[in-house]
């Protein structure tokens, strides 16, 4: 075990806004229940296209958790940020008052994927439908990628580290481990994480282009990772937020410290080389672990990437194996991405969130929609798994080529 | 021990200077790149001017299949990304692949293609409903900005940390910064770092237009992007793209590499203010200055140079003079600051990395570059901003700023390499 780290980054914070529920007790409760939730997408202008199913938000209800003032000038997947962000703070103890003492010290990172897809299309539906003198004063500040990020921080008063990473789908790791570097380099809290908005009609029509996306129009058999009938993944949207803090914070506010961040890896093995993906996540759990100080008997819990492609999936599974050695067809693997779907940089967060809850309530969620596994691997399906866990792995895989690993210890560190 | 960060190679693709020669003439010449836009019809914009690169992406080594599939910000990093392996002397094949990384970042990523793609899907804006059939090849690869560094990657076959930062028009400094952390870290050996936009359509001429932040100067674009200027009436739209290779300190000594000068410190703070507006007093950018000089390890007034974001428009550049007076003290008014950013206009996401590569130049050179078309003291600008002529200077350490749309300000110091006893 290498020595500890002077300043650990901890998890005391968590904000769900996602496709199965808008509070993280509504997301716990339907992900450990296998509640499935994809369905027809139903989303004005997208009756037509060749995707069918999705991971919709449905009962979010923006003026309600965000004010006039920011709701006019962001997209939807900025309005799910900030309420994410809100749900974080707040399960983490911190106020307005709290933060303002020190603003330097709470900074903001988002991963992103997508944008601000829907407001960037009525824009330019306004641009050349009717001309330049159309488009709105908020174009520039609701599209782009950093939007989330620079409104979180101005919303709340956080002026600390603020920062945007897009490595695709993995992003939303790096997200948190650019926080738990921060941390460690002397901040004491960041807000960390991804959320997304990519079902506007135009945004679909920019991912068609993807050979992984499923376009299988049955909800129930539209995303099916590590089984024969495997046929691509499914889009979905939202995200999580969650609040990153040094361990010493933590502990002074008197606020517990939900799981630490204790490792993190990526690597890049080239867009759709789904195959070379074995090699590049292996590698990232193996630097991972490393950087935990963890064995690989340790993990207890394997959230994995489950894209749905055969490719892919198998690539995954000989991963795990690669990096965990008999521990790997062992340990238990979830996937309950396949009740929700995946929502670019966002879909690893919403696992983070499920992996600390899960270790929390010794539950392993389940793999709905998932059976007759092909794949060496002891994937939980059907039912949520009651099982003491004290460490977590969790994995992502862009569709761009980045490979991230993250290690995921329950409680404070120094009870281990 | 602390690893330290070098610069070993330098490429580049800017409005009037493409590769490291031409750049650097265009900088010390006091030419200016802006020029009224020739890539689309502006006219019902209210400002009609930019600085475009002459760019044939056939003619610096790309073949058809790349030119087809990479939207233009793409060609740019894959162009200078060549240069600059190839001026770093580095053999790619040798490395462990797992200790190289890409940090690229980018503002608007693949905003002209999306915009192209659908003006063909929507008829023009005519339906909220879209055709997908008309859109064309490769669309995906404009959703996410995640293609930059993933191309890039794959060109030099990277297979460690790769990320596209994108904070808006800091993403470049801070794709920088990221990079020299990485490598301080000890995450990677070498990381391939830099940025890229190419945002000169309608979409994006539109937006800041409804926001007035451009210069409407129409009439003489040459003179159009007048940082610091009493009579600066807003920035002038640039694209380009710039790429470092960053390598840690004894790899590069190891190979015997030409090393520029060492990233010694980096450092970003949001302002927590407005999405676009500034305060008076600069306090969040100055932190970012004292931040990146305590990692450095360097007083205020060892900085010799200040390359500005120097923006052009009225609140930012009061904005940056009050947060440089408030990092750097009476040392502020001794130290030449200027804005190439009145020479090859503001490309967004792209500038950071692109005047990152101005200080490295400067360094090596001990010349610093102008603020062109400056002519009227502003009294609230009242520092030394170079005007319109290059300045030979001895300088060891040189500091960049940049603060963009989100409130986000970052500092880059840039040093000779010293021997520093730690």
């Amino acid at each position: 075990m290498s020595a500890p780290h002077p300043r650990r980054a901890a998890v005391t914070g968590i904000g769900v806004v996602a496709p199965n529920g808008n509070s993280t007790e509504a997301f716990w409760k339907a992900t450990s229940e296998g509640v499935v939730v994809l369905d027809r997408i139903t989303r004005e202008g997208c009756e037509h296209l060749p995707l069918r199913v999705a991971g919709q938000i449905r009962d979010f209800d923006p003026p309600a958790a965000i004010e006039e003032r920011y709701l006019v000038q962001t997209d939807r997947f900025t309005h799910f940020a900030m309420a994410a962000a809100d749900l974080a703070l707040e399960d983490a103890g911190l106020s307005r008052s709290d933060t303002d003492a020190d603003p330097f010290s709470v900074g903001v990172v988002t991963a992103a994927g997508s944008g601000g897809g829907e407001f960037g299309q009525r824009e330019l539906q306004q641009l050349w439908g009717k001309g330049s003198r159309f488009v709105g004063p908020y174009q520039s500040i609701a599209w782009f990628y950093a939007a989330s990020t620079g409104q979180i921080s101005i919303r709340r008063g956080l002026k600390g580290p603020c920062g945007v990473v897009a490595s695709d789908e993995a992003g939303g790791l790096d997200a948190l481990a650019h926080a738990a570097r921060a941390v460690r380099r002397g901040t004491d809290v960041m807000v960390a994480g991804a959320t997304e908005a990519p079902l506007a009609p135009y945004s679909m029509v920019c991912q068609l282009g993807y050979e992984e996306l499923s376009t299988v129009a049955e909800p129930d058999r539209a995303y099916r990772p590590f089984t024969t009938a495997a046929c691509g993944f499914v889009p979905a949207e939202g995200g999580a937020m969650v609040v990153v803090e040094a361990e010493t914070s933590a502990r002074e506010r008197g606020v517990p410290v939900r799981a630490t961040l204790a490792g993190h890896a990526a690597t890049f093995t080239g867009a759709s080389r789904w195959e070379q993906s074995r090699e590049g996540l292996a590698q990232a759990i193996r630097v991972a672990l490393d950087e935990a100080g963890c064995a690989p008997e340790e993990i207890d819990v394997v959230f994995a990437d489950a894209l749905g492609v055969p490719e892919a999936d198998r690539a995954e599974a000989l991963a795990i194996a690669d990096a965990l050695g008999p521990h790997g067809t062992r340990v238990p693997v979830t996937a309950p991405k396949t009740a929700v779907g995946r929502a670019c940089g966002a879909a690893p967060l919403l696992d983070v969130a499920a992996a600390v809850l899960a270790m929390e309530h010794g539950v392993i969620p389940p793999t709905p929609n998932v059976f007759d596994i092909c794949h060496d691997l002891d994937l939980v399906t059907a039912r949520a798994r009651a099982t003491e866990m004290r460490t977590a792995l969790v994995l992502s895989r862009g569709l761009m080529g980045s490979n991230a690993a993250l290690v995921l210890r329950r409680g404070a560190a120094d009870a281990s | 021990m602390r690893r330290r960060v070098a610069v070993t190679g330098i490429g580049i693709v800017a409005p009037g200077g493409i590769g490291v020669p031409a750049f650097w003439d265009l900088l010390t010449s006091g030419r200016t790149a802006t020029r009224g836009i020739t890539f689309f019809d502006p006219s019902g914009l209210r400002s009609q001017i930019a600085a475009e690169c002459d760019f044939d992406p056939a003619a610096h080594g790309l073949d058809a299949e790349e030119i087809a599939r990479s939207d233009r910000y793409l060609q740019f990093a894959l162009v200078a990304g060549d240069e600059a392996i190839r001026d770093s002397g580095l053999d790619l094949a040798g490395e462990n692949p797992w200790r190289v990384g890409v940090s690229l970042g980018t503002a608007v990523g693949g905003t002209t293609r999306l915009e192209h793609d659908y003006v063909l899907v929507s008829d023009r804006g005519q339906h909220w409903d879209v055709d997908h059939r008309k859109a064309e090849p490769h669309l995906h690869r404009a959703f996410t900005p995640s293609t930059l560094a993933s191309a890039v990657a794959e060109r030099f076959e990277a297979r460690g940390p790769v990320q596209t930062v994108s904070t808006g028009c800091t993403s470049g400094l801070d794709a920088v910064g990221y990079a020299f952390h990485t490598i301080e870290e000890g995450r990677a050996d070498v990381c391939i770092a830099g940025a890229s936009d190419s945002p000169i359509s309608p979409i994006t001429m539109a937006c800041f237009d409804a926001i007035k932040a451009t210069s409407p100067s129409n009439d003489d674009p040459a003179h159009a992007s007048r940082p610091f200027d009493a009579r600066r009436n807003g920035f002038v739209m640039g694209e380009g793209g710039a790429v470092l290779v960053l390598e840690e300190l004894e790899h590069a000594r190891a190979r015997d590499a030409h090393v520029y000068c060492e990233i010694g410190g980096y450092a970003t703070f949001g302002n927590a203010y407005h999405m676009t507006g500034l305060t008076r007093e600069g306090l969040e950018m100055a932190r970012a200055i004292e931040d990146a000089l305590g990692q450095a390890r360097l007083d205020a007034t060892a900085i010799d140079y200040v390359n500005a974001h120097g923006s052009g428009t009225q609140q930012n550049d009061r904005h940056e003079t009050a947060a440089v007076k408030r990092a750097l003290g009476a040392h502020a008014y001794d130290t030449p600051m200027s804005s190439i950013k009145s020479m090859v206009g503001h490309s967004l996401g792209a500038i950071g990395a692109i005047e990152v590569v101005a200080c490295a130049l400067a360094l090596a050179r001990q010349v610093v570059p102008p603020t062109a078309n400056y002519e009227t003291p502003d009294p609230e600008c009242d520092l030394d901003y170079v005007p319109r002529v290059a300045r030979e200077r001895r300088l060891r350490s040189v500091l960049s700023v940049g603060s963009g749309f989100g409130g986000f300000q970052s500092a880059v110091i840039m040093t000779l390499p010293r021997e520093r006893t730690e």
